[in-house]
């Protein structure tokens, strides 16, 4: 039997004050291999907090976090950077994209700090910019591309490292339905090819999608 | 373990400086400037610190002058002819001439007898003094041993000397009087270069002068010119007194020039002290631009950084990549300020008709100091670059 991708034993966030602020209530959660969950909740509630922890961005001030059976609390920054180059791929709502860069450099800095030839790196990010449909515009600059496409480039510098878990916050925030669509399904198909995704959204629509959905209001996970 | 190779981060810092080409140009422009002024204050320095060599070694370098005082009826002639031929005869010695200021008295020069005449100074010489002073000749001759040995009553007019005396040709054999006494004009210098004072005066030959006006009176002082090969100056100018009088060198006073190494550097080192200091000041103001440029894109490109460290970067590979960039843009500066620089210095000799002097042990690390420029501006913007926590920025 494999690993879980995500388990949270206890995990909580709480921020010195003064005041103090408790982000994120202690929680226990697992997240399997291949699952697809959709994580809610309103603005302030600690989405955000937990999506940190879950990427690596951020540790935890109570309780273990295992990524893909490695307890991450104890791991040195170095180590925990290295876990999170391998192992996450993060999709953000403003897409965080190069926009000098063409779509297909964007692509390879996600396999940059990973080392390995340069020849190498592009022949695979020009495979996922393939399996995304973005073949045609590779080699366009990541400025003049529309949103519904810096998505898809973004989606594919986060899957080109072939990560556990797909991190994805808010991915459609910025996209008008039609785009919305085209992302939510190629999402899907990621998913379907076997694909861990945690989509962090408070759109009803995107989180109806999924599953599987873990709610969390005032801090406290419900899932 | 994440890494970056140097390669993969020599493209990253290229593409990060190239995305901001404009920026870029204007921030490296301080450097630029910085290195340019340093460039060019030192190559003018030293092509002006060259040409202050050449003439003051082509003239005063190789010129002694020895001064002794004649004593009177009991030792007339300061300078004898044996002497004459002992310093001649030194190594390192090309020519020796003697000259005195010969006292007239009231008399003046005329051109015609009865006229009122000028003050023109009449100074006794002997022919080698002609050619220590590089006396180049408008008309007729200079005087000669002939002259000298039969002490003839010639003389020869320094140019001002006969413009003032109206006389402009020799072939006629002009006469001028120097009170009452008749001389016969043989030549007329055009230019000396050295005893500049000569082009105003009446030179007769010394044995002539000693003939008609007696020899040097007591506290006259007679000087002997001694033209001495590069370098052979100060040789000469140690052994020349004991050559010239060696009953008594004490009473001869050798003026050898001073050192030409100290006496250039004193001139130009007041202006390099200066100079170097604006340069330096340049420096700073490209430091502090490269500093304060790389704070505000690291400001900037927050989310990227965040991104970054999302992707795998380390702490150290963010601060690399942007002291590398701080570096080439001092590089690339520093290349632009040299070749500035070097490019000021030449048109400057140009114009000044010199020969531009550029020491290599300056013109090539100056890229180099356009490079310590840039790590040095951008080493808090790495550190604050490295600080950067990637959670927080990617919300930026």
């Amino acid at each position: 039997m494999t690993a879980p991708v995500v388990e949270l034993r206890g995990i909580g966030r709480t921020y010195e004050g003064p005041p103090e602020v408790v982000a994120l209530r202690p929680c226990d959660l697992v997240i399997a291999r291949g699952e697809r969950v959709s994580v809610v909740g309103p603005s302030g509630s600690g989405k955000s907090t937990w999506l940190n922890l879950v990427g690596l961005l951020d540790r935890p001030t109570t309780g273990d976090y295992l990524l893909d059976g490695v307890n991450t609390a104890e791991l040195p920054d170095s180590a925990r950077t290295e876990l999170r180059s391998r192992r996450i791929g993060f999709v953000f709502q403003s897409f965080h994209l190069l926009a000098h860069r063409s779509a297909v450099e964007n692509v390879m800095l996600g396999l940059l700090y990973q080392g390995g030839k340069r020849a190498h790196r592009r022949s695979t990010a020009m495979a996922v910019l393939d399996r995304v449909g973005l073949t045609a515009c590779a080699e366009s600059a990541a400025g003049v591309l529309s949103g519904g496409e810096r998505q898809r480039v973004a989606i594919a510098r986060a899957l080109v490292a072939e990560p556990s878990l797909l991190l994805c916050d808010e991915p459609t925030g910025n996209l008008d339905s039609g785009s919305a669509e085209r992302v939510l399904d190629l999402i899907d198909g990621v998913h379907r090819d076997g694909q861990t995704v945690v989509i962090v959204t408070h759109d009803e629509h995107v989180a109806a999608a999924a599953p599987r959905r873990v709610v969390i209001r005032d801090g406290l996970v419900c899932g | 373990m994440s890494r970056l190779t140097p390669v993969d981060l020599g493209v990253e810092v290229v593409a990060g400086l190239t995305q901001r080409f404009g920026r870029t140009l204007l921030t490296g422009l301080g450097t630029a400037l910085g290195v340019a002024a340093f460039v060019a204050v030192l190559g003018l320095s030293a092509t002006a610190r060259g040409q202050v060599s050449e003439r003051f070694t082509a003239l005063a370098a190789t010129e002694v002058t020895l001064e002794r005082m004649s004593l009177g009826a009991l030792d007339p002639v300061a300078f004898p002819q044996v002497g004459q031929d002992a310093v001649a005869a030194l190594p390192g010695v090309r020519e020796v001439g003697v000259s005195w200021t010969v006292p007239v008295g009231d008399d003046r020069v005329t051109a015609r007898p009865g006229d009122r005449g000028d003050a023109i100074a009449v100074t006794a010489v002997t022919p080698g003094y002609l050619r220590a002073i590089h006396a180049t000749m408008a008309a007729g001759v200079p005087l000669d041993r002939f002259h000298e040995e039969r002490a003839e009553r010639v003389v020869v007019l320094g140019r001002a000397a006969a413009a003032r005396l109206g006389v402009s040709r020799v072939d006629a054999q002009p006469a001028v009087f120097i009170g009452a006494e008749p001389f016969t004009v043989v030549g007329i210098v055009d230019t000396v270069d050295r005893a500049s004072d000569a082009l105003l005066s009446v030179m007769v030959p010394s044995a002539t002068a000693s003939r008609v006006w007696g020899p040097p009176k007591s506290g006259t002082v007679t000087r002997m010119l001694v033209e001495t090969d590069l370098g052979a100056a100060a040789q000469v100018g140690r052994q020349a007194p004991v050559a010239a009088r060696p009953d008594s060198p004490e009473l001869v006073r050798a003026v050898v020039p001073p050192d030409p190494h100290a006496l250039h550097d004193q001139v130009t080192g007041d202006l390099d002290v200066l100079f170097l200091g604006l340069a330096l000041v340049c420096l700073v103001i490209g430091t502090v631009s490269i500093a304060n440029t790389s704070l505000v894109a690291i400001l900037e490109r927050v989310s990227e950084i965040g991104l970054r460290r999302a992707l795998g970067a380390r702490r150290r590979h963010i601060g690399a990549q942007f002291l590398l960039e701080s570096a080439f843009l001092g590089l690339l500066g520093g290349l632009v300020g040299t070749a500035v620089g070097l490019v000021t210095v030449l048109v400057a000799a140009l114009v000044q008709r010199w020969t531009p002097i550029l020491d290599p042990l300056l013109v090539y690390p100056a890229p180099l100091l356009g490079t310590v420029t840039g790590i040095v501006g951008g080493l808090y913007p790495a550190w604050r670059a490295t600080r950067v926590e990637p959670a927080a920025a990617l919300r930026s």
